[in-house]
């Protein structure tokens, strides 16, 4: 039986079991003098959560343990002589035995021992299955039972539901608290392993970035400093916030108090759509047409621009975070009461001033909030930089040269031939985690303000 | 039945007139207010007059706020609200192509229900109409704007050393004296007040209408408000309103002892509303 069809079937189960808690409730409820605590629905659901709850606990925690536990012990049956193995040779040969052991088969003939371990394997496999769907059958009837038999008026079904409901959300939420936890560690780790490599004095403080290739030996390692990079990024997102805050706020004020609703209704989700527009769509856009425009306006006016350039990278970065500063701002303009501009206008203000004078002052928190969140969304922005920043990692001020920017450094040291042991690959970590620290601390600061800025209000 | 009493007010609507012996400041002529489809005012007749206080009375959604924030165009605001009829300041028609609603909501100002201060310092909240209309021509002349108009809204000993303090700061008495003040610093003729005690205690909303009642020395005031009481101590006149029509307007002591219409009496007597 495959996985899926297990899941169905106890699915189904469950909602038999909701329907013999349903019937069971009621029945209780008929003869009973006292009055049933809860609805109905309420012992259905709880009947229905004890039958599939422990047996989906007992299928997740078996599926998740039961490879390790048979490779051990297939492990612990080889022949002797090929105890010795160790790392890479001895995941080769256990691949290889489970791909027999699948019936997927291995392109060569394999060898006597091989075959043994894969049948034992399999036998060993087969016994597991069935001893799992024999105890989620156990616990699924006994919970069934255990549940029908509890029904009385006194059983508070519906606290039960909730606190299991509960559980549940906790549960949800506590994985992807852990997965964040998770992440930052393995950084945290690698980062710690580049810097015993490479001073973390040097590669904070150092001006030059020229890691060299991991093939040309030990001896010479190159140059890891950060500074160039994150003056890349810095440009390029300074370049991108000149861009999309004014356009952004204009379009956001314009939306909030001057649109008509019918263009509001419109223009709102189209600009939302701008949104989710694939980065690399963007990054193809500076490339193809913003670059060169840039380079011939350039020409025209005798400047030296090159097509791939800060300036390439930083405007079209700007563009694609116009909604994102638009949106944003729109909704913290529109929470600004409306008693406040009522007051403004009743005094004789004309709707600009209005607007100048006390909409967006009041809003001023939440909005610099939400430029801090662009920021932070231009800074870990990777793919148009890619493309249109030109990958020059050169410390120098000129928005028309190229730059290169963390984000862009990152994809290049992890990708072709990467050996996690040198320098060259596990800089990418240190930089990862640099530049997690930044929007981190952006995002904490932009989230603080506009929490802020909403309790005014509230 | 209702609609037939309801015309045979309407056909009297002259009794209105002549009963104030001030100058005429306000009169409107069948005043109708739509938002949408639906009409919230169903032709409106009602004089003004220069240095009255005016209450408006009547059960709650009667249409007293919207016919209140007719007469400086507050309406404008509201997305699909229109006005027809006619509403004359000084004999000026307020709807005209030609007139300016800054100028008139100048000449007109408002004091909201909430109080509503502006997020920036008690001074700032004062000078900003000035500034706006150009009122003062230095520094100096608006320190004397905003110190006049905090006196003469009763609120000055108690800001005068903090100033530079956010308005949002005060109470909410306070700050609703400061909204009348802000009202008063831009020099206006009418001042409209929209239920202005109701988020008051009783200690504040005594002080508040008695500055109304020192302001209409001065000032044309047109107030509403839901408690009869407040009618009866800072009105000279009071209008009560009924399902989007005014019922009946005329002194405020005789509406309170011998109103001549029965539904405003059921209303004074608390019978509904
Ligand atoms: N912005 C609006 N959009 C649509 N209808 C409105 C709007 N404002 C008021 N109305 C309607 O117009 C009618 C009169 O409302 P108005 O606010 O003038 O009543 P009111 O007498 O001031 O009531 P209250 O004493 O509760 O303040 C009501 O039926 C109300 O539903
Ligand atoms: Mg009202």
């Amino acid at each position: 039986m495959n996985n899926w069809v297990l899941i169905c079937v106890l699915l189904m189960l469950m909602a038999l079991a909701y329907q013999f808690g349903l019937a069971r409730s009621r029945s209780v409820a008929g003869q009973g003098a006292a009055r049933m605590h809860s609805r109905p629905g309420y012992y259905g659901l709880l009947v229905a959560l004890w039958c599939g709850l422990p047996a989906l606990a007992v299928f997740l925690l078996w599926t998740l343990f039961e490879p390790g536990i048979i490779r051990s012990v297939v492990l612990n049956q080889l022949p002797p002589d090929l105890a010795g193995l160790q790392g890479n040779e001895l995941e080769v040969l256990l691949r290889r035995i489970e791909q027999i052991a699948s019936g997927f088969g291995v392109s060569d003939q394999p060898a006597a021992f091989e075959l043994a371990a894969a049948e034992r394997m399999r036998s060993l496999q087969n016994t597991g299955r069935l001893a799992m769907i024999a105890s989620m059958a156990v616990l699924c009837v006994a919970g069934l039972v255990w549940t029908l038999r509890r029904i009385d008026p006194q059983l508070r079904a519906r606290n039960q539901v909730e606190s299991v409901f509960q559980a549940l959300l906790v549960i949800s939420s506590t994985i992807a608290i852990l997965t964040t936890i998770g992440i930052v560690l393995s950084m945290v780790g690698e980062a710690l392993h580049f810097f015993r490599f490479v001073n973390p004095a040097e590669f904070f403080f150092g001006t030059v970035w020229n890691p060299r290739f991991s093939t040309t030996g030990a001896a010479d390692q190159g140059q890891f400093g950060l500074l160039p990079l994150l003056w890349g990024t810095l440009m390029v997102s300074i370049i991108a916030l000149l861009v999309a805050v004014p356009a952004g706020l204009m379009t956001a004020v314009y939306m909030a108090e001057y649109a008509p609703a019918w263009l509001r209704a419109v223009a709102k989700p189209v600009i939302e759509v701008l949104a989710g527009v694939p980065t690399i769509v963007y990054g193809f856009f500076a490339l193809i047409t913003v670059g060169p425009f840039f380079s011939v306006l350039g020409q025209t006016v005798g400047i030296d621009i090159r097509a791939t350039s800060a300036l390439t990278a930083g405007v079209v970065m700007g563009i694609m975070i116009i909604p994102f500063v638009s949106s944003l701002s729109d909704d913290i303009i529109t929470q600004v009461p409306r008693a406040m501009r009522d007051g403004s206008l009743g005094l004789g203000a004309t709707k600009s001033e209005t607007v100048r004078k006390v909409v967006l002052p009041a809003a001023l928190p939440g909005i610099v909030g939400a430029f801090l969140l662009a920021a932070s969304r231009a800074i870990g922005e990777t793919m148009i930089v890619v493309l249109a920043a030109g990958n020059s990692p050169i410390l120098h001020a000129n928005p028309f040269e190229a730059v290169s920017t963390v984000t862009v450094t990152i994809v290049n040291q992890l990708t072709g031939d990467t050996d996690f042991a040198s320098p060259q690959s596990l800089v990418a970590f240190a930089l990862g985690l640099t530049l997690f620290v930044i929007t981190l601390s952006l995002n904490i600061v932009a989230l603080y303000i506009v929490r802020k800025y909403r309790e005014q209000y509230e | 039945m209702e609609d037939t009493v309801m015309r045979a007010t309407l056909v009297n609507a002259e009794k209105f007139v002549g009963v104030a012996n001030g100058a005429l400041k306000m009169a409107a002529r069948d005043v109708r207010v739509f938002y949408g489809e639906s009409e919230a005012l169903h032709g409106v007749d009602l004089d003004i007059y220069e240095n009255e206080v005016l209450a408006f009375i009547g059960p709650s959604g009667c249409g007293k706020s919207t016919f209140l924030r007719c007469l400086n165009r507050m309406n404008d605001t509201i997305d699909g609200c229109r006005v027809t009829g006619r509403i004359e300041l000084d004999g000026e028609d307020i709807y005209d192509r030609s007139l300016d609603v800054v100028l008139l909501r100048a000449r007109v100002g408002m004091v909201f229900q909430k109080p509503n201060p502006f997020p920036k310092s008690i001074y700032e909240n004062i000078a900003y109409g000035p500034r706006l209309h150009g009122l003062a021509s230095g520094r100096a002349e608006l320190d004397d704007i905003v110190e006049r108009s905090l006196q003469r809204a009763g609120l000055w000993e108690e800001v005068k050393d903090r100033l530079e303090q956010p308005g949002t700061g005060l109470s909410g008495g306070q700050q609703q004296r400061l909204c009348i003040a802000r009202a008063i610093a831009v020099s206006p003729e009418v001042i409209l007040m929209d239920e202005p005690c109701s988020a008051l205690d009783p200690i504040a909303t005594a002080k508040v209408e008695q500055l109304i009642t020192e302001l209409s020395e001065t000032y044309t005031i047109v107030i509403v408000t839901h408690n009869m009481q407040q009618a009866a101590r800072v009105s000279r006149r009071t209008a009560f309103f009924h399902l989007g029509n005014l019922v009946e307007v005329d002194d405020t002591t005789k509406i309170f002892t011998s109103p001549s219409d029965g539904r405003t009496e059921d209303y004074i007597t608390g019978r509904f509303g």
